[in-house]
């Protein structure tokens, strides 16, 4: 018997397409595609009314599988391909999906601009600190010393911290969740995409092939609880000194303020620029 | 010592013995493992060079350009759509003069994305001013990288060599890999010609008035011209130390041929066996394979094509609203001659696209039942 979740998810899948899917088995892709879903049904929107627009990368592959308005951009560039559709066609929601190295090394500079420039868009970053689809190399979160291909004696670069870097550019909302916290995932998404502004998401996701086999987590599951062992809420970290937070990152909701979208400022401008100097 | 090994490794290992001192790349599908390799390489102490995974492919080709400016040998690889991002920092490398070498793994550009073989990106790169080279074998992939940097560092211009995304890139081969020793003959260490130095400085990159800027230009195509000798010369060179050249074409069969097929990269071994099927059958049909495409081997191509009857090239890319690539540039080679063959223009093998002995075949029947060639190119295979 499918279960009602189950039920739920195909209602949004391309059948006839794109099946088999490319991601490895429990690839956390999957679990994020899920929480998407279940959060675009809850707030009761409409298919047509989406634009789920990726650049490259596994995470890319998303769209091509939902029965949204869907874009498989180049790599790096969701963001741009995204904030075009957003002038040319302000009234539709507008998510797009990026991986770790699509979000912050090629399209870095895209994705702090974004920020910047508060568009109403809703960016969920799927942070697995590796290179998933090109095989594994280090990306601009692989940790410190951590394995990758192209670093197999150890990483001499430090990451980025997405959440922090959306929040300083200027992101409108920003959350972390996790692949394990599957309801705290659903429920940030759900508030992303309701926020009017920049929003983004990080997803830490688990590449087991990638990242996990070269860094002693060679199983999804063993990586799913380092998640679980390594996570606090921000409401938990709140009452906890800076020494115990050591080695242990942060998950909810990191940055929620109002400012005016870049839409709205677009209109506004006009009329002052209309009333100075009339036709 | 013979060793087998990818197409991919061949790249990796010709970078080795040339010694190179920088790598900035990125990765891309099929060009990881020749970065990958390279990477190893360098922590391990195979090659005394330094290896840095960047943030782009512009990033990369810029990062080559610094390097190679401040004096040291610079390779990078990529493939594709990494290749078009890099496009503005390819005519930079020429216009400061750097003798930069990058792999390129031809593969064909999105959308619909696609990760398989065709020469769309390379080709699209033919004005930037880079020497190109398309191989047909993991060693001619070997050996080319190590004559790239020879013929590179004497014209001061860079090189883009180019193999067959999966039919070479992932494909293993014997390859007899050279003594280092030997390769140490033939390309001394880098000594730059000029470069960043604080005891005798220069300057990359200045501002130049229409004269001046057009006098650059000149000189840029007076050595790409000069480049052929130089490249012949290189070629002779390592044929004396290895025992094996390439030639900037190849001609086969092609005495007496009525018809003579041309194509490049590894659609040239299927032919070879397409050519000799129907030679036995009688039938008066040759080969020309082209390995230098810039600077372009005039002399070579007029050569083997001005007593044919009939030339048929293959082409894997397109220019859009006109014809095959390398068809245009046969026939605007042949034009001046006062006997030329008629030259057909065909189509196929994009995307991956298989081009099989039986394609091939049907290219060369086609073009001998034609009497006139086609305005448009003639398309072969695909579904719409
Ligand atoms: C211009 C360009 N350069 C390189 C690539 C090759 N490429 C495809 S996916 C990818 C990176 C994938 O890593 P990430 O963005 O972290 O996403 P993941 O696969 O882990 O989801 C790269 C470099 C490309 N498609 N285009």
């Amino acid at each position: 018997m499918v279960k009602e979740v189950t039920k739920l998810i195909h209602k949004y899948l391309r059948h006839d397409k794109k099946f088999p899917h490319v991601w490895c088995p429990g690839c956390g892709n999957g679990v994020i595609l899920g929480a998407l879903i279940r959060a675009i049904d809850r707030l009761g929107l409409e298919k047509d009314e989406i634009v789920l627009a990726s650049g490259i990368g596994c995470s890319g592959r998303m769209p091509v599988y939902v029965d949204f308005n869907t874009l498989h951009a180049t790599h790096g560039r969701a963001l741009t391909f995204a904030t075009g559709i957003k002038l040319a066609k302000s009234s539709l929601t507008v998510i797009t999906v990026m991986g770790d190295g699509d979000a912050t090394a090629i399209g870095g500079n895209h994705f702090i601009h974004a920020a910047r420039r508060n568009l109403n868009i809703t960016a969920i970053i799927i942070n697995n600190q590796i290179y998933g689809m090109t095989g594994g190399q280090s990306s601009p979160t692989t940790p410190y010393g951590c394995y990758a291909s192209t670093a197999t004696y150890g990483h001499i670069e430090h990451a980025f911290s997405i959440a922090e870097l959306a929040k300083t550019a200027g992101a409108s909302f920003v959350g972390r969740g996790t692949v394990y916290h599957i309801h705290l995932l659903e429920k940030l998404i759900k508030h992303a995409i309701v926020k009017r502004g920049f929003s983004v998401v990080e997803v830490i996701s688990n590449c087991h092939i990638q990242f996990g086999r070269r860094n002693q987590m060679e199983d999804p599951v063993t990586m799913l609880e380092w998640m679980r062992d390594h996570s606090v809420t921000v409401e938990k970290a709140k009452d906890m000194e800076a020494e115990a937070l050591k080695g242990f990152f942060t998950i909810g909701i990191l940055a929620d303020v109002e400012k005016p979208i870049y839409t709205e400022e677009y209109t506004n401008i006009q009329k002052r620029a209309k009333l100075l100097n009339p036709l | 010592m013979i060793k087998v090994m990818i197409g991919n490794h061949a790249v990796s290992y010709g970078v080795m013995l040339s010694r190179v001192q920088v790598i900035p790349a990125y990765p891309i599908t099929p060009q990881t493992s020749i970065v990958e390799e390279l990477s190893e390489f360098c922590a391990d102490g195979h090659l005394n060079a330094r290896f840095i995974k960047v943030e782009s492919e512009h990033s990369a080709m810029a990062c080559c350009i610094g390097a190679s400016a401040a004096g040291a040998r610079t390779f990078t690889a990529t493939s594709s759509q990494g290749l078009a991002l890099m496009h503005e920092m390819l005519h930079w490398a020429t216009g400061a003069r750097l003798p930069i070498v990058m792999a390129n793994v031809n593969r064909a550009l999105g959308p619909p994305w696609n990760i398989w073989n065709d020469q769309t990106d390379s080709l699209s790169q033919r004005d930037t001013g880079w020497l190109q080279f398309y191989c047909e074998s993991n060693q001619e992939v070997l050996d080319t990288v190590i004559q790239s940097f020879k013929i590179s560092e004497e014209v001061l211009l860079p090189t883009m060599l180019v193999l067959d995304a999966f039919f070479l890139s992932h494909t293993a081969e014997a390859v007899d890999v050279p003594d280092a020793q030997d390769v140490d003959r033939y390309l001394p260490r880098y000594q730059a010609r000029y470069r960043l130095d604080v005891d005798n400085p220069h300057s990359f990159g200045n501002l130049a008035t229409p004269e001046y800027y057009q006098g650059f230009r000149n000189k840029i195509q007076d050595d790409m011209i000069r480049a052929r000798t130089v490249a012949k010369k290189a070629d002779e060179d390592f044929e004396s130390i290895f025992h094996r050249s390439y030639g900037f074409t190849e001609a086969y069969q092609c005495e007496g041929a009525d018809l003579i097929l041309v194509t490049s990269g590894t659609v040239v071994s299927t032919s070879r066996i397409v050519i000799d099927e129907l030679r036995k059958e009688g039938r008066k049909v040759g080969l020309l394979k082209i390995r230098m495409f810039r600077p372009f081997p005039f002399d070579d191509v007029i050569g083997a094509l001005k007593d044919a009857k009939k030339v048929a090239v293959l082409d894997r890319a397109i220019s859009f609203g006109h014809s095959g690539i390398f068809a245009q540039e046969i026939m605007s080679a042949m034009y001046n001659q006062p006997s030329k063959p008629l030259i057909y223009s065909y189509i196929t093998g994009l995307g991956g696209l298989d081009v099989t002995p039986r394609i091939i075949t049907d290219i060369i029947n086609d073009a001998c039942e034609r009497d006139i060639p086609p305005q448009e190119s003639i398309w072969i295979g695909g579904k719409s």
